[in-house]
């Protein structure tokens, strides 16, 4: 999107935060809505391996965690201490912090979470809400600049004027 | 408040058909409606909040908030839902109702569908029945409807249909890839491939302008009100003609009587929460087939202490909706246009004389798919996450056919809505606590359908297929019908064929409810063409006796 809203700084700036050199900073506070630092980490982390980036934008460059976080602040309510446990397992398993951890441990340790019964809500929910993060509207803060569309080739919000289409075909008949 | 001579309950299909055809005549009309009336303009095309994609909530009513209900599981655990959560059997409460966001296929059921039980016999265990009217009672009313409400199509290829006093008032639109593809295949199959009748505009009519043909369809708002719904039709006529007052934002509580059982008007909560009381001659019940069955179930009388029409136990039962299946290929080629609605082309060879089977469906394409839907439609055995989730998501997006269809579903007693004894929504009023199963039958016929579509399927060029199977569990859904059965023995039914409660002749219902079965078709034309019919009676007899005999 080319207009630039104060959100969509703020949440750039977020970004920054999570994935560049800033995470180290104080640590008391968040940039999140309802995450902490740490935990946007683990969470970042968590989800690239759930839509993970190749030829084509994953979860981190859609911003599906936006989405996520946002909604635990509104619909996902009820889901908090699922995250919040989960992430935090995610950390423990992973020997301290998930995103710092080499890639194979990363990976194993989602094999955990998938596998053991007092993870596997918490995982099961990060899959479903990172899909609709990166597979749905980017109004809701995920699939930045539509990159989930362009990638199947959908384009973006062609809503109005449909030029292919010619509405003169068949008008004959219409009859009040 | 003024007394009037009609209110009318819910301003969906059913409801805003009465209230127009009432107002027109002459009647004074209340239409009550307890969700909002939203513009067209109103609907941000979200594809995680609309009536068919539920993940943020709905677009279309009623809220979460305060609106429980109680679902039983075949294990027979209880849980409470909210409407935007599965197994809640939501259809939508706003003004125009369903007809908001709907699909807006326009079908008519088939003569048959009128006689199942004279024509297949009843399974074992199901309450399979006649309709007490036949499809001649119903063909000047479907033309109505399709003339006054708006549908574009063709269905003059169709041979299986009832005969047709008129054409439709439209052109259908132009096909899209899937269309050709599938017709051409359906030829080579013998099929009667044909266009769909849809309740929306391929050309301009009744002052609004033709479908833009964007994706953005079933589940949302027409934001050009190029689908005609109740909203945008019959509604804005009845409140025209100055005697009709909608009032939104009421929720009606119950149906009062008189000393002797004859209705006497409506005890609602007005948009401020305050109980009001509305006088009338005569109330139409339409607040569709889960809600309708509510109001009669918590409408209650020394002479009816179970509830209105409901002294043989009949009101809620045999919940229906359809049992979709059909089957999901991918072809080589790019077949994604782009265009909506997608649904354009069906065939109806299989809605009958299938050996062995009571009835069918209809076969047709399935709607255009947003990614977010798409999701749940991925090949079974897809990875779930990863690198391969992703791969699947691209190599089948514009490469995918999906042909299914609405198995006409063989009724049950014991699939029902009933009151909660327990659970009563923001209001205070019981809510309504489903349970039930499907008919052993049912599935099968749907199994049966799903290898109807992937036959179409591979004929098409298909190089790989996958059927979607049926499974067990409570039916309704948007298609909800069945609860408050139509029939001429008031033991054995609920209201008589003019849709008049059997106990109290001046409530009538007008909607889903009164379906004795549900036809292989989407049910929504076959709901508006009952209700110009009712109301038709309705008219004819107040102008003879005013109801006050």
């Amino acid at each position: 999107m080319k207009v630039r809203t104060r959100r969509n700084f703020l949440e750039t700036a977020a970004v920054a935060a999570v994935t560049g050199a800033a995470a180290g900073c104080g640590g008391a506070v968040s940039n999140w809505r309802f995450l902490t630092q740490q935990e946007a980490r683990t969470l970042d982390a968590i989800t690239e391996w759930i839509i993970p980036a190749d030829g084509n934008p994953g979860a981190r460059q859609a911003g599906v965690i936006h989405y996520i976080d946002r909604q635990l602040m509104r619909r996902f309510r009820e889901h908090r201490k699922t995250y919040r446990d989960g992430l935090a397992a995610a950390d423990r398993l992973a020997g301290g912090s998930y995103a710092d951890a080499p890639g194979d441990v990363q990976q194993e340790t989602l094999r955990q979470l998938e596998r053991d019964p007092r993870t596997r809500p918490f995982f099961d929910l990060v899959v479903a809400h990172s899909m609709q993060g990166f597979y749905g509207n980017p109004h809701h803060g995920g699939n930045r600049d539509f990159v989930s569309w362009r990638m199947l080739g959908v384009p973006p919000l062609p809503v109005r004027g449909r030029d292919q289409y010619d509405f003169t075909k068949g008008g004959a008949s219409a009859k009040g | 408040m003024r007394k009037v001579d009609a209110v009318v309950i819910g301003a969906g299909a059913g409801g805003g058909v009465a209230a127009k055809e009432l107002a027109t005549n002459g009647l004074s009309v209340v239409l009550l409606e307890r969700g909002n009336w939203y513009g067209p303009n109103e609907d941000r095309k979200d594809d995680l909040r609309n009536q068919r994609t539920t993940i943020l909530g709905n677009n279309s009513g009623p809220e979460d908030e305060g609106n429980p209900r109680v679902v039983v599981d075949l294990a027979g655990r209880e849980r409470i839902v909210f409407p935007s959560q599965g197994g809640y059997s939501n259809n939508a409460a706003c003004v125009g109702g369903g007809t908001l966001t709907y699909g807006a296929m326009a079908w008519r059921y088939h003569p048959i569908d009128f006689r199942m039980r004279s024509t297949y016999g009843a399974p074992e265990g199901s309450t399979l029945e006649d309709w007490p009217i036949t499809y001649d009672d119903l063909e000047p009313y479907y033309e109505k409807a399709e003339w006054e409400i708006g549908v574009s199509g063709d269905d003059a290829n169709n041979p299986f249909k009832g005969p047709r006093n008129r054409t439709l008032p439209m052109p259908p639109l132009p096909p899209t890839k899937e269309h050709v593809i599938l017709k051409a295949a359906a030829e080579r199959l013998k099929l009667h491939p044909f266009d769909i009748p849809m309740l929306r505009n391929s050309v301009p009519y009744g002052g609004r302008p033709p479908c833009m043909r964007c994706r953005w369809c079933v589940g949302f708002a027409c934001e050009v009100n190029a689908k005609c719904g109740t909203q945008n039709t019959v509604i804005p006529v009845a409140l025209a003609t100055g005697q009709c007052e909608l009032r939104t934002g009421a929720m009606v509580k119950e149906i009062r009587f008189d000393q002797k059982g004859h209705a006497t008007g409506v005890a609602y909560y007005d948009e401020n929460d305050r109980l009001q009381t509305q006088e009338a001659d005569l109330v139409v019940v339409s607040g569709a087939a889960t809600e309708s069955a509510r109001l009669l179930l918590n409408s209650k009388h020394r002479l009816f202490p179970n509830g209105l029409g409901n002294r043989f136990d009949w009101v809620g039962r045999n919940l229906q909706g359809h049992t979709y299946t059909g089957a999901f290929g991918y072809f080589e080629e790019d077949v994604y246009d782009d265009l909506g609605p997608g649904a354009g082309i069906a065939i109806c060879d299989f809605n009958h004389g299938n050996p062995g089977l009571k009835g069918g469906a209809l076969l047709a394409n399935e709607f255009i798919r947003l990614p977010i839907q798409f999701l749940g439609m991925l090949p079974p055995g897809t990875p779930r996450w990863g690198k391969a989730h992703k791969d699947a998501m691209r190599k089948y997006y514009r490469h995918n056919i999906i042909v299914q269809g609405p198995t006409q579903e063989m009724p049950l007693w014991d699939s029902r809505v009933q009151l909660d004894p327990k659970v009563k929504d923001r209001w205070g009023i019981p809510v309504l606590r489903i349970s039930g199963d499907r008919h052993p039958h049912t599935l099968e016929i749907g199994a049966a359908m799903a290898a109807k579509a992937e036959m179409w399927l591979k004929e098409a060029g298909a190089i790989d297929t996958w059927r979607k199977l049926p499974g067990r569990g409570t039916s309704g859904g948007q298609h909800q019908a069945g609860t408050c059965r139509m029939g001429n023995d008031p033991k054995t039914s609920v209201v008589n064929r003019y849709c008049q409660v059997h106990d109290v002749d001046n409530v009538f219902v007008a909607d889903g409810s009164v379906h004795v079965t549900n036809g292989g078709f989407n049910p929504v034309l076959t709901i508006m063409a009952n209700a110009y019919r009712a109301s038709d009676h309705i008219v004819k007899t107040w102008k003879a006796s005013r109801f006050r005999s």
